[in-house]
């Protein structure tokens, strides 16, 4: 029996990629894609302060938020789940999440090679134009285990 | 040891961060394998990893601060993760080394390893800026 090839649909796949583990715990939501780009949402939490007397957002889910985004642009863009490892991640803080506001994380895979993935994004909350964070970062192909997310 | 090494973020201690000792001064903080910070099943997931390292970095120079009488504000600027190694299921720990410490800047080295403490699993650079608590 061959199953028919479907095309990976970040729509489809976010739900189950985002329920378990970490993602899950973050609470991650698919929000939008394009082609080589996909959208996800870190709903505002209150255990997720980075610092005890200010409403502010820690960095550490953000950074979390980045890398599922960027895994799911990727597989978008290939058009189908292969594993990939994160070699290299930066994130260039502009200025801190807005009180109790969601932050959006747009990826976009700008070059895919057979062996690596590069990618580059912005966090915003609300307006892309007043970004919370820049990041860029380069993936991996890891050959043999489809099993890998 | 400093108060200042236990006086972790809600984010930090929601993620199951802890103090795991202190070595030349600089905290060692660590977290047990489990659901909140699993990536693909059975490996950590890099934004915890990332999450321990900054955290490390920001334990480091709190420390430091307060150790020379300063109650700055910390800032983010950026953050580098280099990702060696997958992250298996045990205990894993972070430490920084403050590289340079200015009036107005700090850039620090973290690294996180497992069992093997010359086999990093990950590291990264941060610089984050410093600026007066009632400014």
């Amino acid at each position: 029996m061959t199953e028919p090839s479907a095309r990976f649909d970040p729509a489809k796949a976010a739900p189950i990629l985002l329920q378990h583990g970490h993602a899950g715990w973050l609470g991650l939501k698919y929000h939008a894609h394009g082609e080589d780009w996909t959208e996800l949402v870190l709903p505002w939490r209150e255990d997720l302060l980075g610092e005890a007397d200010r409403p502010v957002l820690a960095s550490g889910p953000i950074v979390s938020l980045m890398d599922m985004a960027s895994g799911l642009c990727i597989w978008t863009r290939m058009g189908g789940f292969n594993a990939i490892a994160t070699l290299d991640l930066r994130v260039d803080y502009q200025r801190p999440a807005r009180d109790r506001a969601d932050v959006i994380g747009h990826a976009e895979c700008y070059k895919l090679t057979r062996s690596a993935a590069f990618v580059r994004g912005i966090a915003h909350d609300g307006d892309p134009a007043d970004p919370v964070a820049h990041i860029a970062g380069v993936f991996m192909s890891i050959q043999g285990d489809s099993r890998n997310v | 040891m400093s108060d200042s090494f236990s006086q972790l973020t809600p984010y930090a201690r929601s993620l199951g961060i802890s103090l795991a000792g202190e070595e030349d001064g600089a905290p060692v903080l660590t977290f047990d394998f489990g659901t909140m910070v699993e990536g693909r099943p059975g490996h950590l997931h890099g934004g915890a990893i990332s999450g321990l390292l900054e955290t490390a970095g920001y334990a480091l120079l709190r420390a430091e601060l307060t150790r020379s009488g300063r109650n700055h504000r910390l800032k983010p600027i950026n953050i580098t993760v280099q990702f060696l190694a997958a992250g298996k299921r045990r205990q894993t720990y972070a430490k920084g080394r403050i590289t340079k410490l200015g009036r107005r800047n700090a850039n620090i080295t973290v690294e996180a390893w497992q069992d093997d403490r010359d086999r990093p699993i990950a590291t990264a650079v941060m610089n984050i800026l410093m600026v007066e608590a009632d400014a």
